[in-house]
This record gives structure tokens, sequence and C-alpha cells, in this order.
């Protein structure tokens, strides 16, 4: 069989993943979760308060390890992973935007996005700073380089996180509500901007949220209940 | 390494107030440090100085520091041999050639001798008496090892040289006897021995015991009074550098077999005393730049408790926890460096001001100046140490930085 011919790999493949909380009384946040996330594809993740959404993300994110399965990544088996190999695989291959921007106060808007980019060190400070001007630019955010996060809107800030996510040009974003904080039209400008990145760019993004607005861009919306996947699942 | 300096600055500047008063503690930690330190080591300086200047740096003894092994303990060394009943040889006192032995002296480098024979005699004037301890010397050789002659009011060690039946007395004796350059007196040895001797020289060092009971004859005068010709019981050795006194007192022992006895071990119990003064007081100055070390452990502590959440998104961006962990390592270190830098400058002027402070002790009619050591080792000791608090100041929030669990944190601010 030829490579065209092949099927495409997942870019994100979960295998059986459980993820359990030990002590006294043992919580079990994911439970034997399987799932296949192709390249380039816009998936939100659903479901009620305490489901188990943002902890499937984290292990997706490998901010977290599973209790038992497996999860591959760009063909790579993740869970096999010390932790210094899944910190630089972070930073090279993945990109987190969350609820709260959590850009450093001290630093300017384009440092924040050249954060990742020097400690990647693919780029000179230079070239990193360029590469995230460029970014912001792309974003809308012209004009805004040399402001402090706290000079922002919420939602220019989310957008400044969302640029900070793509600095080293990753495979997969991670968001966990990224409009949980935003007003309306902010929310529909972020969401946008996300399924422009997998139209436009190719990029996956994977999103928790409980916005039913921003979830029906998506490609794909997952439901979880309890821990597990629950196909039949749809917002109230 | 550049960004985790960029965001170690980025958090001590945010702090302005917090970041000066911990660097505060360190410059004043330092500069105190330096303040005392020079005041010590320069008052043991000073102290060492004139321990050094007014005692001989080595003196050989007419004496062994263990008796003479017995035929019978050196043909069996092993065996338990019991020797009783010696009796030394009945023989004058004194070092056995010295002459050849003060060549040898003479000829290593650096060294000064002088040769001495002293001992007890009485000074009798208009039917006063006086003990006093007469040194038979050689002047010319006398001068170069002794500060006598500085110490001279009228007359000159010179004068022994010119008039074999001088002597030269102190100003406690002149006093005391009323004499006056030019009077005679008679001395009288242990064996009976008496001579008159006309007074050439008077000399006054400030220590009433000696110009009362020191009295210089010619070398050749005092073997003819003692009754012990040829022979003297010491010699008296200043050396170039002082510090070299106990190896060169351990070349001349070994080399002569006499007790040879340098001013460190003469002063060791003071020179002991001056070494467990320094351990206090670096002990007690350190207490300060351990002080200073907690502000800035809780500038730093509070750093990492108000950016936990930097610190988890930093961690999930793709920092190491060594990344973190470095980050306020560098706060310390910078705090640490600034720190020492304006420390060491505060205390230049600090010993600076104090080496111009101006003390008259009771009794005393001369000026004295406190005295400062300005030796580069005590700043280097105390950045060494202002550097170590600041670390180990910064250890611990920096390990509590590493140990960050960004999930932990994500999930509590969801």
């Amino acid at each position: 069989m030829s490579d065209a011919a092949a099927p495409a790999m997942p870019v994100i493949r979960v295998e059986n993943v459980t993820r359990t909380l030990p002590g006294e009384v043992p919580v079990t946040l994911v439970r034997d979760v399987n799932l296949a996330i192709e390249r380039g594809e816009f998936v939100c993740v659903m479901g009620p308060s305490g489901s188990g959404k943002s902890s499937l993300l984290y292990l997706l994110g490998l901010l977290d390890m599973p209790t038992s399965g497996r999860i591959w990544i760009d063909g790579e088996d993740t869970t096999r992973f010390d932790d210094d190999k899944l910190t630089d695989f972070r930073l090279a291959r993945l990109g987190y935007v969350f609820q709260f921007h959590f850009l450093l106060a001290e630093f300017s808007v384009v440092d924040n996005v050249a954060l990742p980019i020097r400690k990647l060190g693919r780029l000179s400070d230079d070239a990193a700073h360029d590469r995230a001007a460029q970014l912001l630019d792309r974003l809308g955010l012209e004009g805004q380089h040399a402001k402090r996060p706290s000079q922002l809107s919420g939602g220019q800030r989310q957008r400044v996180a969302i640029a900070r996510a793509l600095a080293n040009d990753p495979l997969v974003i991670l968001a966990d509500e990224p409009t949980g904080n935003l007003d309306s039209a902010a929310s529909a400008n972020v969401r946008d901007v996300l399924r422009g990145l997998t139209r436009d760019l190719n990029k996956t993004v994977v999103a928790v949220t409980h916005d039913a607005q921003f979830a029906a861009a998506a490609d794909r919306r997952i439901g979880i209940v309890d821990g597990r996947i629950d196909l039949a699942w749809r917002p109230a | 390494m550049a960004i985790a300096l960029d965001v170690a600055l980025a958090h001590l500047t945010s702090r302005k107030r917090q970041t000066l008063v911990s660097l505060t503690g360190v410059v004043l930690g330092v500069a105190f440090f330096l303040a005392v330190s020079s005041l010590m080591r320069g008052s043991e300086k000073d102290f060492i100085k004139r321990l050094v200047d007014n005692s001989p740096h080595i003196t050989v003894y007419d004496d062994v520091r263990h008796g003479r092994a017995q035929p019978a303990e050196l043909r069996w060394p092993d065996a338990a041999v019991s020797v009783r009943n010696v009796k030394p040889p009945r023989e004058t006192r004194g070092i056995r050639g010295w002459p050849q032995r003060l060549e040898f002296i003479e000829a290593l480098p650096g060294v000064r001798a002088a040769p001495v024979l002293a001992g007890a005699a009485v000074l009798t004037f208009a039917g006063r008496q006086q003990a006093v301890t007469l040194s038979g010397a050689i002047p010319e050789k006398m001068k170069q090892v002794t500060v006598i002659e500085e110490k001279m009011t009228a007359g000159s060690l010179d004068a022994l040289a010119a008039d074999p039946n001088g002597i030269v007395i102190g100003q406690g004796l002149v006093d005391k006897f009323a004499l006056h350059m030019g009077s005679s007196v008679n001395v009288l040895a242990a064996d009976g021995t008496s001579r008159p001797l006309r007074v050439v020289g008077i000399f006054r060092t400030g220590n009433a015991a000696y110009d009362e009971g020191q009295a210089f004859v010619l070398l050749k005068r005092a073997q003819a009074l003692l009754g012990r010709e040829n022979r003297v019981n010491r010699v008296i050795i200043q050396l170039a550098d002082p510090y070299d006194a106990r190896d060169v007192a351990q070349t001349i022992e070994a080399a002569s077999g006499y007790k040879s006895v340098s001013w460190v071990e003469a002063s060791e119990d003071i020179l002991s005393l001056l070494l467990v003064r320094n351990v206090i007081m670096y002990s007690v100055v350190s207490a300060i730049l351990v002080v200073a070390a907690f502000g800035i452990y809780n500038t730093i502590s509070t750093i990492v408790m108000e950016k936990t959440r930097d610190i988890a998104i930093m961690k999930a961006m793709g920092f190491h926890a060594r990344d973190l962990k470095r980050i306020f390592l560098l706060e310390g270190l910078i705090v640490g460096l600034i720190g020492s830098a304006l420390g060491v400058l505060l205390g230049l002027v600090l010993m600076g001001a104090l080496g111009q402070v101006a003390i008259r002790p009771p009794g005393v009619s001369e000026v004295v100046r406190l005295p400062v050591w300005w030796g580069a080792e005590q700043y280097a000791l105390a950045v060494v140490f202002a550097m170590l608090s600041c670390l180990a100041a910064s250890y611990l929030p920096a390990r509590r930085a590493g140990a960050v669990h960004p999930v932990d944190i994500l999930r509590g601010a969801a």
C-alpha cells in the first residue's frame, strides 16, 4: 500500500484512558475513554460541571498522566515519556488557552508571546520578538505590542493568549473554557480565531466549553458525563 | 538563562519596596561586617606588630627540649632500658661554639642575629642595691636586632665598644639611684665578683620593670663578671619576615640542637586568644547577614506565592522545574550581588570614617587613631557570606516553585 493511499493517522489517539486521584476515597476523573482526533479538526468537549471535561483536556495536554491507558499524539506514545520529555513535547507541539489568560503581568504583550519561542531556542531573541509581533498582528492586535496585559480588554488578552499558544507552531491547541470570562462579542471573536486556526493553518483545536454557540462552530462535539464519553449527551 | 534573568528582574522590579528592604538588609549586613571586621583585624594586626617589633622573633637558648639519650638507650632502642643515677657532666653553661653557630644563623636568608650572655647581678650605689639582669652584648649586632638604641635618652650602645667598663641602664634605675651619665656604679655577680662600671647610656622603654631591672654591658665584660668565659647563653634573632619565625626556628634547632623559640611559640596563648576573638567577631557580624537573609526569604517566598499561577502556566508551556528554580535562585543572587556591591561601598565609607576617629586613652599623652585594616580578604569573606546567605534564603522558595504542579493550580483557578 502506498503512503498516499494510507489512512491519515489521527493526531491524537486515546486508548482506554482512566485517571483516578489516589486517596482514602479514590476519585475517578476520567473513566475508560477512547478517542481519535484528526489533524485540522475543531473538537469541543462538553458536559455538565464536574463531568471530567477539563481533566480529559489536561490528559490530552500532557499536564496530567493517566492512571491507565495510552495517549498517542502525532504517533508518539506519550505515556512512556519521562517528565523532561513531556515538558519538551508540550513546549514544541502543544499550545494552551485557558479561561484565565495567565499572561505574565510584568511583561509586555509581545514579550509574553515571545517567551515560549525564546524557551524553545530555535530562534534568536530578536527573531522571536519578530515572530511574536507577526502572530499578534495576525490576531488583530496591531499597535498593542508594547502594552501590558492589564492595559488590554478581556477579549484582547485572550487573543494574546492564543497568539502565545501558537508561538511555537504547535500541532494541537488545547483550550479550557476559552470564552468563559468574555462577553458575547469577544466570545464570538475568540471562537472565530480558533475556527480559523483549523481552517487556515490546519491546526487541531480541542476546546472544553459550556458555551453552546461556541460549540456550534466545532467540527465535532464530544459529550462527557461522569468521566465517560457519552455520545448521546446534548446541552440543555 | 536570559529568560530566567528577564523573569527574575521583572519580579524584583515589580515589587520595588520589598526588594529595596531586602537589598538594604544585605547592604547594611555587608557594610557592618566590613566595619567591624576591619576594626577587629586592625587591632589584631596592630597588637601583633607591637608584639613582633618589641621582642625577638627567635631566641636561641642554651637549653635543649629533650635530654640527651643514654648510650644504652641508643644501643637497644626497642628494649625496656632503665638507666639510674644519671648525672649530667659539670660544665660551664652556655651555647657551645657560639661563633660558629652564629655564623650559620647569619648565613640564613633574611636573618640578623646577636649573641647575648644574660645573667643575674646586683647593682650597688651609695649603699643601695638593685637586682638586675645583666646582658652582655656586642653593640653593633645588638642594634640590628633590638629597638633599644631608639629608646636611648642619653649616650648610646656604641659607647660600650669605646669604653669596656661602661654600662647602659634604664631610666628607672637612674631615677631610683639618682644617677647621671658618667656616674660609677658597682656591679656584683653571683659568685661575689665585683666591678665598678661607668654609666655611658640611659634608655627609657616605658616599661617600668624593664627600665629598672635591665642593664647592658659589653659581652666580654659580662663573660668576665659572670665567670663564663667565651660563652653566650642566648642568641637573639630578627627576621625580614616575622611570619617565617616558626620555620626558621625549627631549622636552627635542628642544626644546633639548642632550644629555639619563635615569637609565635612564645605567644601561642595570645595568638589563640586572638583567633577565638576573631571567631566570635565573625559569628556576630555574620548574624547580621543571616537576619538579612530572612528578608530575602520573605520577599522571594511572597513572590512565589503570588506568582503560583504564572509558575503553573510556565510549566504548562514547557518550562522545566529546574528553569523555575533557576529564576528564583537568580532573584536571590541578584539581591546578593547588588547588596554586596553597595555594601562594600558603604563599608569602605564606614571604614574611612572609623579610621579618622582619634582617641586619647587615660594616662597617655599621644592621640591614638582606631586601627583599621584594609586587607582584601575581608571583602571577599563578606561578599561570599552574603552571597551564600542570599542563595540559601532563595533556595527554599525556589524549590517550592519547582514543585508546583500545573494541574493543581489550573483546577483551582478554573
